[in-house]
C-alpha cells in the first residue's frame, strides 16, 4: 500500500510544547482557592487501627480538613473490580479491592489511613505528624511461599489462607507428551519485577464548580474515560456532571492505568464537600508505596522434548505475588500463562497458578505484565535442553518456530482478553535470521569468543526469542472533524503517557483526508471531547485507537469526496485529495480547499437532507476480535568482568515484527525505551523488603534505574507480517522492548562467564554484580 | 527568622521580588510561586535530574536549594531557551527532529544540562554525550534519540 | 529499620549529644513518608565569625548549610528537621584553593566539588583528588556540593574521606572559642558522625605535599557512575631513587563504619618494587583490614571481596604513574 503518512518517520506534534515546558501536566494545574492534599500512610505492613486522634492536626493553622474512614460515611466501600476473573472451568477467584481509608486494619505498608488538607502541602505535611494513630501491629508475609504455610498470616482474615485465585489450562495432552519424551528438562525459577517509576508521579487535582454543577478532575490516568464513569456513579453524579482530563503524562508503563487509587476516589469526594479545587501530588517516596508494582513469580516449570529437540510439552506450575488487594483481576499471571508458548509449536501445555496474596503494595500490570516471566520460564528452558541434548541454542529455538503456514495458530488456553489464544499471524524464521546476522552469531561463537577467552576475556552472546499479545479489545472510538479553517481535528478517549499519539493518529487521519499531519489536531484523555473508551495498556493504542481513527477518516473522506462531486458536478472517481484540498484529477485549478467544504456542508440556509450529517464528520469504534502477536528477537554480546562480575554491553540488537509501522521514529523510541527498562529489570532494579514488610531501598538513590551509561546503542531492524485483524494490519509495540531482557542477560552471562560447565545456571532475575559473584562461587 | 523572608530572583532575565518561608524549596517557587511549570519534580533528592535549572550558569538541581538562596541570583530555566514564541532553539529543534523525548517530563532538565554541557563541550563524543546524560534520567526513550538529540544539536551549533 | 547511628566514643572529642543521623538512603521507609522540609529557622551571615557566634548560641540545634547535596535530601525527607539552618553561601573566604611552593595544598571548606575538580594547581599537586572527585555524584551535585559539607556529612560510602585519609589531610575546626586541627583518621567517628563539636565548623582542609616519583590513584566500583561506591579504595605510593617503595598510604570507602585505613596492607610493602606477588599479598592483607557493613547493593563478603580487587587495581595504576 502506497502511503504518503503512514510508515513515515514524521516528527511528533506534541513536541514544541513539551520542549518549551508548556505542556500541561497534573501538577501544573493550579486553580484560585486551591488546597493541597496529604496522605498519612500505615508504617506497618499488617497492623489493627486501635484508635485515630486527628484533633491536634485539625487545629493546626491553615489545615482545612482531616478525613477519616469514618468520615466517608456510605462513601466507603472497596473500589470496583476492574478485570473479572476469566471463563475458565475450575477457576478460584477471590475478590478483594482496595478501600478510600483504611478502616481498622491495615494489610500494607503505605496504606492510607487519613487525609489532610491544607493550604499548602507543606502545611499539609507538618499536620500528619499531629495525627496519632494506636496501631497494635500483627503478623505480616511478604514472601510467596511463606505466605502459603498452614500458619501463615492471613492477608484476609476472613478467607481461610492466602490464596487470591487458582487457575489451571491445558491444551493437549501433557502426559501423554512427558511419557513419550526422550528427554525432560525440570528447573525452578525465580522472576521479580520492580515498580514502574514514571519520571512523573501520580497526581489528581479536583474542582466543583457549583455554578455550573459539574465536576472538573485532572488524573494521571491512562483511563479518563473509565474514571469519569466510576467517579460519576460513586459520587452521585450524572456522567455529564463529570469531567476527566488526562493531560501530558509523564510517562504510565502501567500503574496509572490501575484505577480507583484511594486518592482517586478521596480527592474529588473531599472537594465536592470543600466546594474548593483539591490537589494531591504523590512524591516519590509515596510512589514506591502508593503505586502499584509488579512483583515476582516462583516456577516449578517441566518441557518434554524428543531425540531431536522438538518440544513435545510443557508443565508449568506457578506462584504470583499479586499484593494485598486484587482489583486488577488476573491479567498479570493470566499472561505469563499463555506467554510461556512464546513462538514455538508446542501441542501440549498444562498450567497452572495460584496468586497469593501478601501484606504488600497491590501489583497490576508493569510495562510487560507478567509475559517476562513465561518467556523467561521457556527461554531458559530451552537453553537448559541444549545443553543438554548438544544442540547449539539457536537451533534448538529454529526447529520449534511456529511454521509460517501454521497461522492463525490456536494455543486454545483463555488470554487476558477472555478469548482464546490465537496468534492472528506470523513468520518467525525470518526475524532470527535477521537477529544473527546483525549481532554476527556465527562468526562470534567461531573467532571472536575464542580469540577473547585466550586473551583472558569473557565475552558471551546471548539470543532470544518473544512473542507480545497486542492489540486487544474491547473497544476504542474516534472522532474525526474537517473544521471550517481547514484544520482537521481528531478526538479519541484514550488517553496518552508519551508514546506520539499525537502524530501517529495524525498520520492515520492524514492519508485519508491529504492533509499534513502537523494539520491534524488530536486530542486525547478529555471527557469532554470524546467519552467513549478504555485506555492506553497493553500495547493497543496505534491498533485499537489508530483502527478507530483510520475508520472515522475514512468515513470523512467519504463525505468530502460526497460533497465534492456534488459540488463540482462529477463522479467521485475523478476526485484526488491532497494538500488540504479536494481537486479533479489532472485539472489542478479546479480544486475546492476542504475547509470550504465544510464550511458548505453547514449551511445557514438551504437544508440538510434527509439520512445526512452536517459537517464533515464522523465517529467510528473499532473492536478487534481478538488481540493481535507481535513478536521478535533480542541479541547481545556483553563482556564480563570476571572479577568485579559487572558487564559491560557491547551489542545489541532488537528485530521486531509489528505488522504495518505507523511511524518508524516512534517505534523506535518504543522499542528503545522497553529496552532500557528491561535492563533495568534484569540488572538494576530491585525492590529490597525488610522483614516487617518496609521497604529499605524506597529513594531514586538505591532504587537504580539505568542511566545513559547503562542502557547501550541498539540496532534496530524489523520485518513486516501484517495483521490481518484491523484494516492497517498493524500490531502493537509498547512492550515487546521490556520482555525478554532477563532472559537475554541470564544466558548472555552464563555464556560469557562458561558458567555450566561448572554445572552453574542462573535461573533468577533480577542480577546484580554482588548476586552474580555468589551465583558464581556457587552459592546459587 | 522562621517568618517570611523577601527576596529578589531574576529568571530569564526577569527580577520577581517575593517574601518567601524559608523552607520554600527553588523548585516549587519557580513553580508555583512564579507560574514557570516547566521545570519538572521528579524525586526532590536530588537524584532523577528534572527540575536542573542553571544558577548562574551552572547546572544544578532545584529541589536542593531554597529559594531563599536565590536571592540576588540569576537563574535559567526551560522557558527561556526558545529564541522566540513560536520558535525552537537550536537545541529544542534537533530533539524534535530526532525524537529526543517522549512523554517529555525528564525533557526540561535534560535541556538546560546539555545548554551548559554543550557550551563547555562543542564537539563532543557519544561517550562523553552519555556520561553528561548520566546526572538526568528518563524512563521513556532509552536515551538512544536524545544522544542522537545532542550530536545532532552539536553539529548544528558548529555550522553542520 | 533505622539507618545505623552508632559513634564509637573517642578520648579526646567534645562532649556532645549524639546526633541524628541524617542517611537518606538505605534507611527503611519513614514512619510518615513525606517530601518537603520542616520549618527553620534560616540565618545567612556575612562572615565566619558571625556564623560561628550563631553556631554557638544554637549548638547542636543549628545545622551548617554548605552545598546542600546531602542535608537538603535529608531535610526535604524529614529525616533530618534542623530547627535553625546557618547558610554559609554568603560567607566569604571559605572557599579558597591554595597551592603553596611547597606542594601542600590548602582548600576551604566550602570549595565547590566542581571547581575543585578542575582546579590546575590542585590537579597537579594532588591529582587524586580530581579523579576521585569525578566518581562523585554527577556534575550538578558537584556545582553546588562543596568538600567541606562532603566530609562533615561523613557517609562511609563517600570517596573524598578515604581520598583525606591516602593523604594524610589536616583539618581545621573552628568555633567562636577558638580553632584546633585533627588528622583526618580522627575526624570520623562513625557513620555520618565526626569529631565536630556542637558549636564547631569545619573549615579548611590540610593536604601536606606528594614527594617526587609519588604516584596515586582512585579506583571505585559502583552499581552506575556516579553512585555511592560498593567499594573505593584510594592509593598513594612514594618511589625511592632505585623504584622500591619508599612510602604507602591505602585508605578504602565503603569498607566500613568509618573510612577504613589500610596500615599493614601499606606496610607490606615499603621496600618493595610493588610487583604483582607484592600487590597481592596487600591486597589479601587489605581484605582482613576492612570491615564492610554490606548495603543493599552488595552483601559485606562481596565488598571485601572486591576490596581485594580494586585494591590491586589501584596499586598497579599508582605504582605505573609513580615511575
Amino acid at each position: 500500500m502506497e502511503t504518503r503518512h503512514i510508515g513515515r518517520p514524521v516528527t511528533r506534534n506534541e513536541d514544541p510544547r513539551l520542549l518549551t515546558g508548556r505542556a500541561l501536566f497534573v501538577d501544573d494545574v493550579s486553580l484560585p482557592g486551591m488546597l493541597h492534599a496529604a496522605v498519612l500512610r500505615s508504617p506497618h505492613a499488617h497492623a489493627e487501627i486501635r484508635s485515630l486522634d486527628a484533633a491536634a492536626a485539625r487545629a493546626r493553622a491553615g489545615v482545612v480538613a482531616v478525613v477519616t474512614a469514618e468520615d466517608l460515611g456510605e462513601f466507603w466501600k472497596p473500589g470496583p473490580l476492574l478485570v473479572p476473573p476469566p471463563p475458565i472451568a475450575g477457576m478460584t477467584f477471590r475478590q478483594r479491592c482496595q478501600v478510600p481509608l483504611a478502616r481498622g486494619i491495615v494489610r500494607h505498608v503505605g496504606e492510607p489511613v487519613a487525609l489532610v488538607v491544607a493550604e499548602s502541602r507543606y502545611i499539609a505535611e507538618d499536620a500528619l505528624a499531629d495525627i496519632a494513630v494506636d496501631y497494635a501491629p500483627l503478623p505480616a508475609v511478604g514472601d510467596l511461599e511463606a505466605a502459603l504455610a498452614p500458619d501463615a498470616p492471613r492477608v484476609h482474615a476472613d478467607l481461610p489462607d492466602n490464596i487470591a485465585a487458582e487457575v489451571r489450562q491445558a491444551k493437549g495432552d501433557y502426559a501423554a507428551a512427558r511419557a513419550r519424551a526422550a528427554h525432560l528438562v525440570r528447573r525452578r525459577f525465580r522472576y521479580d519485577r520492580g515498580a514502574s517509576i514514571p519520571m512523573e508521579t501520580r497526581g489528581i487535582v479536583a474542582a466543583w464548580d457549583a455554578k455550573a454543577d459539574r465536576l472538573t478532575v485532572w488524573d494521571t490516568t491512562q483511563a479518563p474515560v473509565v474514571i469519569r464513569n466510576g467517579l460519576a456513579a460513586m459520587l452521585g453524579l450524572s456522567e455529564g456532571q463529570v469531567r476527566v482530563i488526562a493531560p501530558f503524562i509523564g510517562g504510565g508503563f502501567g500503574p496509572k492505568m490501575m484505577m480507583f487509587y484511594p486518592e482517586e476516589m478521596l480527592v474529588p469526594w473531599i472537594a465536592l464537600r470543600l466546594a474548593r479545587p483539591v490537589k494531591w501530588i504523590e512524591d516519590r517516596l509515596e510512589h514506591f508505596f502508593a503505586t502499584t508494582h509488579e512483583r515476582g513469580q516462583i516456577h516449578e516449570a517441566e518441557l518434554a522434548l524428543d531425540a531431536e529437540g522438538r518440544i513435545l510439552g510443557v508443565r508449568d506450575e506457578f506462584l504470583m505475588d499479586t499484593g494485598a488487594y486484587d482489583p486488577y483481576g488476573l491479567t498479570v499471571p493470566l499472561n505469563s500463562q499463555c506467554t510461556l508458548l512464546n513462538c514455538y509449536d508446542i501441542p501440549a501445555y498444562e498450567s497452572r497458578f495460584r496468586a497469593v496474596f501478601t501484606n504488600r503494595t497491590l501489583v497490576s500490570p508493569y510495562r510487560g505484565a507478567g509475559r517476562q516471566h513465561g518467556i523467561f520460564v521457556i527461554e531458559r528452558l530451552l537453553d537448559a535442553a541444549a545443553r543438554e541434548l548438544g544442540l547449539d541454542r539457536v537451533e534448538i529455538r529454529r526447529r520449534n518456530l511456529i511454521p509460517p503456514g501454521r497461522f492463525p495458530y490456536r494455543n486454545e488456553i483463555i488470554f487476558q482478553d477472555f478469548a482464546p489464544l490465537t496468534y492472528d499471524s506470523g513468520n518467525y524464521a525470518p526475524i532470527l535470521d535477521k537477529a544473527l546476522a546483525a549481532i554476527g552469531y556465527h562468526r562470534f561463537l567461531a573467532e571472536e569468543q575464542p580469540r577473547a577467552r585466550a586473551e583472558g576475556r569473557h565475552l558471551g552472546i546471548g539470543v532470544v526469542c518473544y512473542v507480545e499479545g497486542t492489540g486487544i479489545g474491547p473497544y476504542e472510538g474516534a472522532k474525526v472533524r474537517v473544521q471550517a479553517s481547514g484544520k482537521v481535528t481528531l478526538a479519541t478517549g484514550i488517553g496518552t503517557q508519551g508514546q506520539g499519539h499525537y502524530t501517529a493518529f495524525a498520520q492515520v487521519v492524514a492519508e485519508q483526508l491529504g492533509v499534513e499531519a502537523r494539520d491534524v489536531e488530536v486530542t486525547t484523555g478529555d471527557t469532554d471531547q470524546f467519552d467513549w473508551g478504555v485506555g492506553t495498556f497493553a500495547s493497543r493504542g496505534a491498533v485499537v485507537a489508530g483502527a478507530a481513527a483510520h475508520e472515522a477518516a475514512k468515513a470523512v473522506r467519504a463525505k468530502v469526496l460526497k460533497a465534492a462531486a456534488e459540488h463540482f458536478e462529477c463522479a467521485e472517481e475523478d476526485l484526488v485529495l491532497g494538500n488540504g484540498k479536494v481537486s479533479i484529477a489532472g485539472v489542478p485549478e479546479r480544486a475546492i480547499a476542504l475547509g470550504e467544504l465544510a464550511r458548505l456542508a453547514n449551511p445557514l440556509r438551504g437544508a440538510v437532507k434527509p439520512g445526512t450529517e452536517p459537517g464533515l464528520e464522523a465517529t467510528r469504534y473499532f473492536g478487534p476480535e481478538m488481540g493481535a502477536t507481535a513478536a521478535g528477537v533480542h541479541a547481545m554480546v556483553l563482556e564480563m568482568d570476571a572479577e568485579t562480575l559487572r558487564p559491560s554491553i557491547l551489542r545489541y540488537v532488537v528485530v521486531h515484527d509489528c505488522g504495518t509501522v505507523l511511524n518508524p521514529l516512534i517505534l523506535a523510541g518504543q522499542i528503545h525505551g522497553g529496552v532500557a527498562q528491561g535492563i533495568g529489570n534484569a540488572f538494576f532494579e530491585r525492590l529490597a523488603w525488610a522483614e516487617d514488610g518496609q521497604l529499605l531501598n524506597a529513594s531514586l538513590a538505591d532504587y537504580l534505574l539505568p542511566t545513559a551509561l547503562d542502557v547501550p546503542r541498539m540496532e534496530l531492524d524489523h520485518t513486516v507480517t501484517p495483521s490481518p485483524l484491523n484494516p492497517l494490519g498493524t500490531k502493537g509495540a509498547g512492550e515487546g522492548g521490556a520482555i525478554p531482557v532477563g532472559a537475554l542477560f541470564a544466558q548472555a552471562i552464563e555464556d560469557a562467564l562458561d558458567l555450566p560447565a561448572r554445572g552453574i545456571e542462573i535461573t533468577e532475575i533480577p542480577l546484580s554484580p554482588c548476586r552474580l559473584w555468589e551465583i558464581a562461587q556457587g552459592h546459587g | 527568622m522562621s517568618g517570611r523572608v523577601a527576596i529578589a530572583v531574576t529568571v530569564n532575565g526577569t527580577t520577581h521580588r517575593r517574601e518567601v518561608e524559608p523552607r520554600l524549596l527553588l523548585s516549587d517557587f519557580l513553580r508555583h510561586e512564579l507560574g514557570l511549570t516547566g521545570t519538572h519534580v521528579g524525586c526532590e533528592h536530588g537524584v532523577c535530574g528534572a527540575c536542573t535549572i542553571r544558577l548562574d550558569g551552572a547546572p544544578v538541581r532545584s529541589c536542593l536549594i531554597f529559594a531563599v538562596q536565590a536571592d540576588g541570583r540569576a537563574i535559567a530555566t526551560v522557558e527561556g531557551l526558545a529564541p522566540a514564541p513560536g520558535r525552537l532553539s537550536v537545541l529544542q529543534q534537533a530533539f524534535q527532529d530526532a525524537h529526543g523525548l517522549q512523554c517529555g517530563y525528564c525533557t526540561p532538565g535534560i535541556l538546560m544540562t546539555i545548554s551548559a554541557f554543550l557550551e563547555d563541550n562543542p564537539e563532543p563524543t557519544e561517550e562523553e554525550v552519555r556520561h553528561a546524560l548520566s546526572g538526568t534520567l528518563c524512563r521513556c526513550t532509552g536515551y538512544q534519540h536524545i544522544v542522537d538529540a545532542v550530536l545532532l544539536a552539536a553539529r548544528r551549533l558548529q555550522g553542520g | 529499620m533505622r539507618a545505623a547511628a552508632a559513634a564509637p566514643p573517642r578520648a579526646e572529642a567534645p562532649r556532645r549529644a549524639p546526633r541524628r543521623p541524617h542517611r537518606l538512603r538505605q534507611s527503611a521507609a519513614h514512619e510518615e513518608p513525606r517530601v518537603k522540609p520542616a520549618p527553620f529557622a534560616w540565618h545567612a551571615p556575612d562572615s565566619v565569625e558571625a556564623a560561628l557566634a550563631l553556631k554557638a548560641a544554637h549548638g547542636e540545634e543549628a545545622r551548617f548549610l554548605a552545598g546542600g547535596q546531602s542535608l537538603v535530601p535529608a531535610m526535604n525527607f524529614r529525616v533530618a528537621q534542623p530547627a535553625v539552618l546557618l547558610d554559609l553561601n554568603r560567607v566569604p573566604g571559605l572557599d579558597a584553593i591554595e597551592a603553596a611552593a611547597d606542594g601542600s595544598l590548602r582548600i576551604g571548606a566550602m570549595a565547590r566539588a566542581a571547581r575543585l575538580e578542575h582546579d590546575a594547581a590542585a590537579r597537579r599537586s594532588h591529582p587524586i583528588l580530581a579523579e576521585a572527585l569525578h566518581e562523585v555524584a554527577h556534575p550538578q551535585i558537584r556545582n553546588r556540593g562543596t568538600l567541606g559539607g562532603n566530609l562533615s556529612h561523613a557517609d562511609p560510602a563517600s570517596e573524598m574521606p578515604a581520598v583525606m585519609l591516602a593523604l594524610d589531610a589536616r583539618f581545621l575546626l573552628r568555633s567562636a572559642r577558638g580553632q584546633r586541627e585533627l588528622p583526618a583518621a580522627d575526624f570520623f567517628l562513625g557513620p555520618l558522625t565526626t569529631a565536630l563539636g556542637p558549636d564547631e565548623m569545619l573549615a579548611e582542609m590540610r593536604l601536606p605535599p606528594l614527594p617526587p616519583r609519588s604516584g596515586s590513584a582512585f579506583l571505585e566500583v559502583a552499581r552506575r557512575r556516579g553512585d555511592y561506591a560498593m567499594m573505593g579504595v584510594a592509593a598513594v605510593v612514594t618511589l625511592d631513587a632505585e623504584g622500591r617503595c619508599a612510602a604507602a598510604r591505602i585508605a578504602c570507602c565503603s569498607a566500613g563504619p568509618t573510612p577504613m585505613a589500610a596500615p599493614r596492607a601499606a606496610a607490606s610493602l615499603l621496600g618493595t618494587r610493588l610487583g604483582e606477588a607484592e600487590i597481592a599479598a596487600a591486597a589479601a592483607l587489605l581484605r582482613e583490614e576492612v570491615d564492610p557493613m554490606g548495603s543493599v547493593h552488595a552483601s559485606p563478603d562481596y565488598q571485601r571481596h572486591l576490596a581485594g580487587v580494586v585494591a590491586a587495581r589501584a596499586l598497579r595504576l599508582a605504582k605505573a604513574r609513580a615511575a
